[in-house]
């Protein structure tokens, strides 16, 4: 922890202020609330990822244990749920994309690659790989 | 433009009170005047028990870190005329606890850059009659932007991890710590990696990049720190190799 000097003149130390932090700092600004959002994105991608877990289990036990877990998602409490956790997934993929070039400089030919070339190779990524799921799904 | 601009400045007079109070001050208004002018013609002529640090008034030293209207900013490169028609309020670095008025001690970021080293580290000196370390124009660039540094500590205040855990080394001394690392004169890779891989080291951090926003020489303390972990994560997967592999 960081403290007062150990001064040995103690006695005329001055008195230190500390500001207490609130619990509420998160709120102080919108960059801050921001990044809470961005943080509780984890919960989404946790409950898309039981629900696939779960959508495995129901294939594997057979096609009557399907249809009862698909007509259990067409309830409109978890539609809400699935759209809510669409949407917080999409703001998490948006905000990985666009952070990425941060962690990753990538240097070509002694050169430092632009962040917007290591973004847009990720979205790029992105879209040729939802669309080949979506020609092998649904064709 | 008006003729006048108030200031509501933070004081603290730890021999009279217990906790900061704010009392506000008229200021002339000149547009090419900055914040550190306005609190320089406060001690001047209204109140000369005011304290505050500064030092080269060019935004070079790093010492009038201060809180402007709640954001972390370097008093001497902040102007009067972006904050019409005001008050506005200067307060001292947050997250550092304060000895008086717009004073704060940072004897803890003190502590923690000495403890990443922020020097060349070599296993072997190169003696005199050997020459000089050469570098090429590359090498300088990969680690020029961190040497930009200029331990102003307005990182520290941006950052809600340090607010919340004082323990955390910081960004700035985790982008001096790359700039070392980077430097292709520099042997200490591994000396840093150990203090930096501790719980208070860059694994505290959780990349909200507020520092990189608060930074006034644009060192991005945040791409520094999320580039080391990279680094980190590499390390550790290597030292589980055999040694043969390595």
């Amino acid at each position: 922890m960081n403290g007062p000097s150990q001064a040995s003149y103690s006695r005329y130390h001055p008195k230190w202020y500390r500001r207490p932090v609130s619990v509420w700092w998160w709120l102080e600004s919108w960059r801050f609330t921001k990044f809470v959002l961005r943080e509780l994105t984890s919960v989404a991608v946790g409950f898309f990822a039981l629900e696939l877990l779960l959508e495995i289990r129901a294939l594997g036990r057979g096609p009557e244990a399907y249809a009862r877990f698909l007509a259990r998602l067409g309830n409109p409490l978890l539609i809400v749920l699935n759209l809510l956790a669409f949407v917080f997934v999409l703001f998490h993929s948006i905000t990985w994309f666009n952070l990425a070039p941060k962690a990753m400089q990538v240097r070509l030919r002694g050169r430092r690659v632009p962040d917007s070339a290591i973004a847009g190779a990720n979205y790029a990524a992105w879209v040729v790989i939802t669309a080949a799921l979506a020609w092998m799904l649904l064709r | 433009m008006p003729n006048t601009v108030t200031l509501s400045v933070a004081r603290y007079r730890p021999e009279e009170e217990s906790e900061p109070t704010f009392r506000e001050y008229e200021v002339p208004f000149r547009k090419d005047w900055a914040v550190l002018d306005a609190l320089n013609y406060i001690k001047d002529k209204l109140d000369g028990s005011l304290s505050f640090r500064w030092s080269c008034r060019m935004g070079v030293c790093g010492s009038c870190g201060m809180m402007v209207n709640g954001y972390p900013k370097l008093t001497c490169a902040t102007f009067l005329a972006d904050y019409l028609p005001g008050p506005i309020r200067v307060e001292p670095m947050r997250y550092f606890p304060v000895v008086r008025d717009l004073v704060v001690d940072i004897s803890d970021f003190m502590r923690k850059l000495r403890k990443v080293k922020p020097w060349v580290v070599r296993q072997r000196e190169k003696p005199l009659g050997e020459g000089e370390y050469l570098q090429t124009p590359e090498q300088l660039d990969r680690y020029r932007q961190f040497s930009m540094c200029i331990n102003c500590t307005l990182c520290y205040a941006a950052c809600p991890v340090y607010g919340l855990e004082p323990s955390f080394i910081g960004p700035a001394a985790i982008a001096l710590a790359q700039r070392y690392n980077r430097d292709s004169r520099d042997e200490g890779a591994m000396d840093r990696m150990g203090i930096l891989s501790e719980h208070d080291g860059m694994w505290q951090c959780t990349f909200v990049g507020e520092c990189t926003k608060a930074c006034p020489k644009h060192v991005d303390p945040a791409g520094a720190i999320q580039q080391y972990k990279l680094a980190g994560v590499a390390h550790w997967f290597r030292q589980l190799l055999p040694r043969a592999a390595k």
